[in-house]
Formats: C-alpha cells, structure tokens, sequence
C-alpha cells in the first residue's frame, strides 16, 4: 500500500521500474476483480506502453514528475481517446470517443498510468454504484455491502489498493460519499478549478472532477495535476494553482491568530446514524487538541439542499441527455418503424430506470407553467444556500460535519426506494450548490469494521485550508493505516 | 333620406419579420470548425458541433463582436448583462437535442430601422420599422432525404452536419410592416446594413439571410389583430414582396368568404406563386428553455462597447441621406450608389479626387455597373480606378474632351487602368476647341456639301445634325460639340 512518495522514491532510486509497478497493479486487478468488480474496462497495454515511457526517461536521466509511473483509476464518464467511454450507461457501450478529456491529458502528460476506467452509477447518477448497467461494485471492507456513489468504482479501487489514486466526479458528493464508505480519502474541489472539458455532463453547474488517494498528500498531488484554467472550458477558472502538497503541515499553525473550525449544528440531526455522529465529535474534539478553536456553525438553509438539487440536476440533466437519441453514436434500437419509434425505443431500451427518472422529473420542472414554480425558485434556494455559507466562512476558516449520514449500506438494501438512497447525500449536496471545496477522509469505523467519513468543507478557492485541516487530523490519526483485508 | 350605398370594407395587414442572418465568421460560433459553404458533407466537424458527450461550448469572441456591431447599426440597447439559454427540441439535424440560443436577456433590444420606398416619381416616402430583439444562436445541420426528393416518400434520412454550430442572429421586427413592398425593403436595408459592417455576406441563395413572415389582416380601423399566419421558403427579396401580396389577398378573401384564418405555417411555392400550408401550429411549443450552465454570462464592458461603436462605418441609411442633402444626388441615385458599400467607397473617392458628384454617379450607375456585370467583377478589383475616373470626369468638364471621347476611351481605362489624360494625349484625342481650326473644318464640310447646303437654307433644318456629323468626322470627333454646333449654325444661315 505504497503512498506516491514512495513509489517515486522507488522509481528514482530505481528499486523498482515503471514497468513492475504498472504490472503489479495490473495483478492485483486481476486478482481482487472477481470480487470487487471496480473497473469496466482494464487498459492493461496502454498502462504498460506508458510505464515503458517513464522506464526510458528514468534510464535517460531526466527528472520524472511525482505521478510519472503512478497506477491511476480513471472514472469511466471521463473520455478517453480510443478506449471505451461507457458512463455505465447501455446507450454508450460501444462509445469510443475520439478526443481525450482535459484532466486524462494532463495525467498522460505527467507520465501517470492508467490502469482502467471505474464503474460508477448509470451517467454519475446515484449513491451506490448499483445504477451500473454492467456490474454492482463491492465494498472492499464487505463485499456484501456497497461501495457508494456514484464513483463506487474509483473508490473501492483505491480502498483495495488496485491502484494508487484515482479520477471521481462528484455532483452531489459523488466522490466525498463513496470515499466516506470505502475509508478512503475523496476530495471535490471548488466548481470551476478542475477543467470538465471531456467529463460527460450530468448536471453542468455541479458537476466537477477531483481526486482519491488513500492519503490526503496523494490526494493533493493528485488536485494539484489536474487542476487549471482550460480554455476548452469557459466555466474553468483563472486562478494560480498552489502547490498543494507542499503547504501541508502536521499542525493547523496560521501566520495569525488560531485555525478556527465550525461544526455545521444542522448535520446532527434526524437521519445521522449515532456512531457517525461520535466519530464526528471525536474528530471535533481532535481539532481542539491540535490547537483549532471550534464554535458551533447554524446552516438553516442547509436542510433544503436536497430538494433543491433533485430540480436543478435533473433539469440539467434532462437537457444534457437528449444527445442520446441513436442519430450519431452510442446505442441505436435495432428496428424502429419511424423517426419518433427510433428515439423512444432507443432510450427506453438504452437507459435505466434511474436515469430515466431524473430525465422525466427534469422535463417536467422545466415545462411551461411550471419553470417558476420548481426550476427558478430552486436557484433562489441555492443562492441562499451559498449566502449560509459565505457567513458561515466570514467566521470560521473550514467547516465539518458528517460526509454520509451512515456507513456502508448493504447492496439492494434501498434500490426500491429512491427517496432513502437519496438521503445519502444530504450531506454532500449543499456543498456543490455553493460551488465550493469538500473533502471526505476517514474518521473512525462503526461496531461492524466499516470506515466512517468526516467531511471538511473550505470557502471558494481554499482547497489549502481543507486540504491543512485533513492533513493534521490525518497526522494526528491512524484510521488511514488501515486497509480491508482481501 | 339618402341612399345607403354599401361601404367595402377596408383591410390592413400586420407584418413582422423573424430574419436569421449568418455571421460571417471564419469558425463556428462555439467550436473550431470552419463554416465554409458548399464543403463536402460532415467535412466542417469537430466533437463539440456534433454535440458528442463531454464537449463543452466556447464562445467565439467575434460572433460576439460581430452581433454587437448589428445590434449598434440597428440603433439597439446592447445588454450589459446576456446570457444563452438552451432551446430543447428533438430532431435529427440538432446534434445535442437542443439549440443553444439566447431567451429572455438577448445581446440588443429596443431598436429600428428605416426604410425608403420610392414612389413611381421617384419620390422617397420613409419609414421606421422597430427591431423589437437581435440574439445570438447556432444553426442546426441539415437533413438530406434519400429514396424521394422530398421528406415524404424517402425511405431514409442523411444529416450533413456541416451548418450545425454556424453562427446566427435572429433579427425580429416590430409588427410595424404594413405591405410586401414595405417587408421587401426592409429585409434588404436589413441585408444593406449587414453587409456594410461586414458580419455577413447576406446571401440568399446561400442561406446566409432567411425571411420568415407573420402577418395577419383587419378592418382598417379595429384594434384586435387577426389570426396570424407564418411563411417561409422566400429566398429573394421578390418572393418575399409576392407571397405577402399574395397572401394578404388571400386571408381577406377568405375572410370575406365568412372563412376562419387558421394559425398555421405557410411555404411560398414560387412555381406557382402561391402559398400553401405546411402545418398547423396546435398551441404553442414548449421548449423547456433554462440558462445555459456550460457558457458564463456575457457582460460587455463599457470600453468594448465604444470601441466596436466607433468602429462602424457610415451606414446606408446615413450615405442617402448624406448624398442627397449634401452631394445633390436624386434619392434614386442615392440608393442605386449606397446600396453596396464598396461602390458608395468608390464613388466617394471619386469625387474626393475632385469629379462633380452627379457626373460620377451616372459614370458608376451606368457604363462602369454595365461592365462591372458583364465581367463579373466587383469594383474593388476594377483596374480603373477612382483617381482616374475623376480625371476623366475633370478633362470633360474642362471640356477637354467631349463626353463621346469619355465613353469612347472608358473601355480601355476599365480594362487597362492607367491616367485618362494619358491616355488621351496619347491616343491624340484632346478635344479641339479653338474656333478657328473648327471653323476651317466647317468651311470645308459646307464647301463639300452644296445641295445639303441649299436643302437647309431652304428650310430643312434638320440637316444640322448631318453637318455637325460631317465636322465630326472631320476632326476625328475631337471637335468640342457645343462649340461646333454653334459656329455651324451661323454658318449655315450665312
């Protein structure tokens, strides 16, 4: 369960080559595939033929960058050129994209290898990574048990040591829950700091790209690869990007005055499962002895993320899928009588029910008549949501609270009812509304051995600050040391 | 008591135009593809105009600029806040099932333009035509119907995707529009301004500017509007004029029929010059518009603005008026000058090179135009050029050379380019204006001509054209006409 650093120090003092360390995860795979089921599709060749690059600039003398030669997960709703790009979805099985997304060129250009594409819920959508229309992805702490949301597969790949780190997108805690789960650390940046050029949309105004590592520094290494302005993407943002591995320090010392930390009142409330909230209290109490000063942080808005976001990212969501109609790629119905009998077959034999359902809720909000009442007043909600947020952070330098209001759930368990899988995100979704930083890592494990998440929210464009505040509880913790055992 | 005589009822029609206009831009309006017309088909892609997942929209700053400018020239507010909105409709040629295009905050509002129709006198009557919105959009691709020429009986579809993503404004007018005639020339002011900002080339045979109408009609003097109809597939500026003659016609009549105007969509057949339905509009389509997530707001900054406004040239509208007030031009030459921008340029150096501007508008509107077609050039390759133009217009005012050596020698300088005056000194064509050398030339012509001679003393005067003819030819036609014609005629009567 080597970290980044360490399989960079191996490959610099050459103890290992590219080629071996590509190679063994390409085995452990192979191995633990049959019972995690993480990945869709392996790129075995391309990870060897990339490895092999990174071999000859180590024989050549030249300097490699701290992810050259690192096993990397790559969720399977980021597009890669030539290798299938399925969103778990039937109407995209024999998708192959013929362009690369911005955030997998940035990783080739670094030398990082890909291992393979992870499964994930049906186009990002769901809390369980049961949506697939391929495979059910196991919970690497038990098998019988989910893996969470819908970056399930990047997730229990990382929790499994199938790879290094690993690409998740997160909507509405698609990467935070999921990492919650699997014990592993999953970070969503602020909207805009991650290009989404190639990540195919779900819901566009919430959808963003981040990382997993089964430490906060592999996740910031990670961040700090694949963040950046894209032109290709006009909603990315012109800012600098910190080298944030480098500002991670095992105290939560500032230049002035103390780290202050609020706890979000509204997160403990009905729904939290008790030992979630001791671990989460426990983490408080944490805070306090490295030095942080912790206050008591009301987010009255916070209870209507939820509902907001179930108009808003099936609004979005119902417009971005329309390009799936068997016209130009992806699945076609095999005998349609006419042009109305083509599309309708073909999305009704193409998408699954979950999909489905949040395409119907978005038409349905954004029809005539009804736009104000669900769609306007949902932006409205959201704006006061942020509004909660941006007072929240005029007092405190991050907030925490619970990532998921429960641990792993067993699979089946809430497929037939849609509303308690959506609960999952209770947590996580107020995060996306605001377009802020968030991130999940281990805090502890309940009374069955399943890992606990703590989520630490930051303000726009702190990722420094949440990535510090994870780092030293990291430090002063040693639930990331533990691994499944498989 | 007086006889009740039966009053027809007078009807008047309500017309508003919905004009799309492709800009002109080298790629697409949120993509890198080229928008070149006529390319083989799904030649001009790229991944984002074909919508495939994962692509995003980047705007292209020029269509950006390029609507500004005919938002301006159209004397519109220009939104200091805007924003795209997506349009949701399925249909093959849309590649993502929804059009992005511009809702509620469209780049420019509020605006006009003004018209000016000429009467069989050629006397001007002017109109203002509200332009009630300009908004950016994309175009969709096209569909091409195999099995049959047309949609109905065609056994499969092809989509060439060559158009979709090619950057539109949508211009709508105000219901101000009141006849053919009044629609026809506002889409071709319309097409006028485009083209003198250079955002589109306006062609219409090409699809660069399409007319859809609205019209409706009512008694004169009611205020409720009738049932409107819509009708497309105009693609001349005549067929515009026609179908809306036509179909007024045809709504009063029905109308006066005791028959219901239906709302309904109407395609011009130019074939058989009528209109004929297409579809009937079953309420209003709902296509679910929201803001576009993928783009960010368009916030034009004050400096911008300025900018791209002093950079608009002078515009048709502003060159008639200019030409007629201050240049002395008829409004029908005006208009004949001014209606494509680089002869207005040409003609305006022209005369900044010194030539009567009466004078250089008949030269441009008459021998130069003839030739311009007959070569099919345009006047910015003509190898004659505006100097030389006004040099030849200046040596037949100064009476040089007679008007008959201007047109004599203009094919040459058309062709060749070059200094009139040297050319005419070479060719030895300096008009002859000294009276002696004419009246040795006359005594000659007399001399040889005696029972002519007799013919007009007796009366015939008409003869003076056969002598003035004979002097003429005498001097090679250098002989300055009006002076000839004088010393002729005195002559002559002895």
């Amino acid at each position: 369960m080597a970290s980044i650093r360490e399989l960079h120090q191996q490959l610099t003092t050459k103890e290992r080559s590219a080629v071996e360390i590509a190679q063994a995860a390409l085995d452990r795979i192979q191995l633990l595939e049959p019972k995690i089921r993480s990945f869709l599709h392996i790129t075995a060749d391309r990870a060897l033929a990339q490895a092999q690059q990174v071999d000859a600039q180590i024989a050549a003398g030249q300097e490699i960058s701290l992810l050259a030669g690192i096993p990397i997960g790559v969720k399977d709703n980021m597009c890669t050129k030539g290798i299938p790009t399925t969103c778990g979805s039937r109407i995209l099985q024999n998708f192959v994209p013929p362009y690369e997304s911005t955030v997998t060129e940035k990783l080739a250009a670094t030398g990082a290898v890909m291992v393979g594409k992870t499964n994930l819920d049906e186009f990002a959508m769901g809390s369980s990574t049961e949506n697939s229309a391929y495979q059910v992805t196991a919970n690497p702490w038990d098998l019988e048990r989910v893996p969470g949301g819908s970056s399930g597969g990047s997730a229990a790949a990382v929790a499994a040591a199938e790879c290094t780190v690993a690409l998740g997108s997160d909507t509405g805690g698609s990467i935070r829950q999921p990492a919650a789960l699997c014990g592993v650390v999953g970070m969503k940046p602020t909207y805009g700091l991650v290009s989404r050029y190639g990540l195919v949309a779900y819901a566009s105004s919430l959808d963003q790209i981040g990382p997993f590592g089964r430490s906060v520094e592999d996740a910031a290494i990670l961040l700090e690869a694949i963040a950046g302005y894209d032109p290709k993407d006009s909603t990315s943002l012109k800012v600098d990007i910190p080298n944030y591995a480098s500002l991670l320090k095992p105290d939560l010392k500032k230049s002035q005055g103390k780290f202050r930390v609020g706890v979000i009142k509204e997160t403990f409330g009905e729904g939290l499962d008790g030992v979630v909230a001791d671990a989460v209290l426990k983490a408080v109490e944490q805070f306090k002895a490295l030095g942080a000063e912790v206050q008591e942080i009301s987010c009255p808005q916070f209870r209507y993320g939820l509902p907001t976001y179930y108009i808003i990212a099936p609004s979005e969501a119902s417009a971005n899928l329309a390009r799936y109609d068997g016209v130009k790629f992806g699945y076609r119905s095999e005998s349609p009588d006419n042009l109305m009998t083509m599309y309708t077959q073909t999305r009704a034999q193409g998408f699954g029910a979950e999909v489905k359902r949040r395409i119907m809720i978005g038409t349905y909000t954004l029809s005539a008549g009804y736009y104000d009442a669900y769609y306007l007043k949902a932006q409205k909600v959201r704006t006061l949501i942020k509004q909660d947020f941006e007072q929240a952070f005029a007092q405190v330098d991050v907030l925490v609270c619970p990532t998921s209001p429960t641990t792993a759930f067993k699979a089946g368990e809430k497929t037939d009812d849609p509303l308690s899988m959506y609960l999952s995100d209770l947590m996580t979704i107020p995060v996306n509304l605001a377009g802020l930083p968030g991130l999940s890592l281990p805090c502890g494990f309940d009374a069955q051995g399943l890992p606990i998440g703590l989520q630490i929210i930051g303000n726009v464009l702190r990722e420094d600050l949440v990535l510090q505040a994870a780092y030293a509880y990291e430090q002063a913790t040693d639930w990331h040391k533990q691994a499944p055992k498989l | 008591m007086t006889a009740a005589t039966p009053v027809k009822t007078q009807y008047e029609a309500i017309i508003g135009l919905e004009t799309h206009c492709q800009l002109s831009t080298e790629t697409k309006i949120f993509s890198t593809s080229s928008t070149l017309f006529g390319s083989d088909p799904n030649t001009n892609i790229d991944p984002v105009c074909m919508g495939l997942p994962g692509t995003l929209p980047v705007l292209n700053q020029k269509v950006l600029e390029y609507a500004v400018k005919a938002g301006l020239a159209l004397n519109c507010q220009i939104a200091p806040y805007s924003k795209f909105d997506r349009k949701q409709y399925f249909y093959p040629d849309l590649p993502k099932n929804y059009q992005i295009s511009q809702f509620d905050l469209p780049i420019a509002e509020h605006g006009w333009l003004e018209i000016e129709i000429l009467d069989k006198e050629g006397n001007p009557s002017r109109k203002k035509i509200g332009v009630t919105r300009l908004h950016m959009e994309e175009d969709a691709g096209k569909l091409v119907h195999g099995g049959s020429d047309r949609l109905s009986g065609s056994t499969y579809s092809l989509v060439d995707y060559n158009r979709a993503g090619v950057p539109l404004v949508e211009i709508v007018s105000e219901p101000d529009i009141r006849s053919g005639v009044e629609a026809a020339e506002y889409a071709q002011e319309l097409r006028r301004i485009v083209r003198y900002l250079g955002v589109s080339d306006g062609n219409m045979q090409e699809g660069s500017l399409r007319c859809d109408v609205n019209i409706s009609v009512r008694p004169v003097g009611t205020e409720k509007f009738g049932t409107k109809v819509e009708i497309k597939n105009m693609n001349s500026f005549s067929a515009i004029q026609k179908a809306i003659d036509h179909e007024i016609e045809r709504q009063i009549a029905a109308i006066e029929a005791g028959e219901k105007i239906v709302q309904e969509t109407r395609l011009w057949e130019e074939g058989a010059q009528r209109t004929i339905s297409m579809r009937v509009k079953e309420g209003s389509s709902d296509y679910r518009y929201f803001p576009e997530p993928d783009l960010c707001a368009i916030e034009v900054a004050p400096a911008q603005l300025e900018e791209w406004r002093s950079q608009l040239p002078e515009l048709p509208a502003q060159k008639r008026h200019r030409y007629e007030s201050d240049l002395g031009l008829s409004p029908y030459d005006a208009r004949i000058i001014t209606d494509d921008r680089a002869i207005a340029e040409y003609f305006e150096a022209t005369i900044a090179a010194g030539a009567t501007p009466k004078l250089a508008a008949n030269w441009i509107m008459s021998d130069i135009s003839a030739y311009l077609n007959k070569e099919g050039l345009s006047i910015t390759q003509l190898p004659l050029k505006p100097d030389s133009l006004a040099e030849m217009i200046k040596l037949i005012e100064a009476n040089t050379i007679s008007n008959k050596i201007g047109k004599d020698i203009l094919p040459e300088l058309l062709k060749q380019g070059g200094s009139a005056k040297a050319l005419i000194e070479k060719k030895g064509l300096v008009q002859v204006s000294d009276p002696k050398v004419i009246e040795a030339a006359i005594d000659q012509v007399i001399a040889s001509f005696p029972s002519e001679l007799e013919k007009y003393r007796g009366g015939k005067k008409s003869l003076l054209g056969f002598f003035v003819g004979q002097v003429m030819k005498a001097t090679g036609g250098k002989a300055d006409p009006k002076l000839t014609n004088q010393l002729l005629q005195a002559k002559l009567e002895g």
